[in-house]
């Protein structure tokens, strides 16, 4: 039933001797919601720049709706990618980006674009250069939810805007989603906050996937154990640590994988506390590089 | 919406909860999974597992075109089987603790009987 829209294999791109995308390989499905995430650098709008045509890869295979994306128009119209800090021509209002969308996406929806613009307060007739950052991020996200294209990008959509303008965002993205259902591929580092939206989650970090999994299987995944050192250490002995932190005779240690009712149990009786990690949580363990270098030197001491 | 279990899971649950306390009477529509997943702000696909959880246990069935019904019988069946878990999932951690502070057993007994007597 689900239809493959987006297949990478071996995707690299080099700027000079920086890999900043290092023969990844992955697969987008149609109409689901990812959160390609990760750290400033790692790779993210690189890998959508390649995905929308506006960058050639140096080596590897990649097919978008079945062919190759750059310079193929019947491909690239299917797309729509909303950058960090998008330009718009000099003079251009958002009432002439609006008035133009049509011309580039053929699904454009007037009336959707209309609600938006009052939902986010957007002044219309006001020169785009003379727009606050979160106006400037809602022309944005108007222009990449309006369109409706197959496939969809936000990367890191809303920078200046406020919680209240977030939530509108998320709330019109999972209402026009469920009715008119599309690939959506969304970047940010607001994590927590897409967390529930995302429905699987591509983790980059130095150029390379790191996890590439559902978001359900995600929740849960890791959990963190608090409680007296030697009881702490003695609960993670066998199982992978991601992360410790330590205070005096206390201690908390970051697991991955899942616990069971009996190493509840077992840690309920030890006077563990377990606390659940949060795909924020994880991703910090995961891509910060000076807890992972302490983890694994403490499990090659272990 | 904000323990370690998989949102499915607590959304399965959160329908079961409203059956078992009666809000969501045998026989009753509930929510689409649009609806749930704009509510609770969670992808469609992720209600859409809660609730096909909820279908392949038995609790809710599919009446095509017009929507999900609670089940007759569900009540039943989802208090059996809460009741079933109930001795690992709530007695066990409160024995734990009450040992860890030196209650004993009847003492324990005694505090429930005046916690029922108050409440």
């Amino acid at each position: 039933m689900t239809r493959t829209v987006v297949h990478a294999t071996g995707l690299t791109k080099r700027y000079g001797s920086f890999t900043a995308v290092d023969a990844v390989n992955f697969s987008l499905e149609e109409n689901r919601i990812y959160g390609l995430l990760g750290r400033n650098g790692a790779g993210k709008t690189t890998i959508m720049q390649m995905l929308t045509g506006q960058l050639f890869p140096d080596a590897g295979e990649l097919d978008v709706f079945g062919r190759e994306p750059a310079e193929h128009a019947d491909v690239l119209r299917r797309m729509c990618f909303i950058a960090e800090s998008q330009r718009y021509p000099e003079d251009f209002t958002p009432a002439h980006v609006f008035k133009a969308a049509p011309w580039f996406f053929e699904n454009w929806d007037a009336a959707f674009a209309e609600q938006l613009v009052a939902d986010f307060r957007l002044p219309l007739k006001r020169r785009i250069k003379k727009l606050s950052r979160g106006q400037l991020s809602a022309v944005g996200v108007i222009v990449g939810l309006a369109s409706r294209a197959p496939l969809t990008f936000f990367d890191e959509p809303y920078l200046g805007l406020d919680a209240v303008a977030r939530h509108i965002f998320y709330d019109r993205l999972l209402e026009d989603y469920a009715e008119h259902p599309r690939t959506i591929v969304l970047s940010t580092h607001l994590i927590d906050e897409v967390a529930n939206l995302l429905e699987h989650v591509i983790l980059i970090d130095q150029g390379r996937i790191l996890f590439d999994r559902d978001a359900d299987e995600l929740r849960g995944s890791a959990t963190t154990v608090a409680g007296p050192r030697a009881a702490v250490e003695s609960f993670v002995a066998d199982r992978p640590v991601i992360g410790r932190e330590g205070l005096g005779g206390l201690a908390s240690a970051t697991i991955d994988g899942r616990l069971d009712q009996a190493d509840r149990i077992r840690a309920a009786e030890a006077g563990l506390e377990l606390a659940p990690v949060s795909l924020q949580q994880l991703i910090i363990h995961l891509t910060g590089t000076d807890l992972r270098a302490d983890s694994t030197e403490q499990e090659v001491a272990a | 919406m904000d323990d370690s279990r998989p949102i499915f899971i607590q959304i399965a649950e959160q329908v079961e909860n409203d059956i078992i306390d009666g809000s969501l009477p045998e026989g009753g529509q509930i929510p689409s999974t649009n609806e749930f997943a704009a509510f609770l702000r969670v992808n469609p696909a992720t209600a859409l597992k809660g609730v096909t959880r909820l279908v392949d246990d038995g609790i809710v069935e599919k009446r095509r075109g017009i929507g999900m019904f609670v089940t007759i019988g569900a009540r039943e069946r989802l208090v059996e089987r809460r009741r079933a878990g109930f001795a690992t999932e709530y007695l066990r951690p409160l024995i734990i603790e009450a040992e860890k502070l030196g209650i004993g057993i009847d003492e324990l007994a005694g505090m429930l009987r005046a916690e029922r007597i108050e409440s």
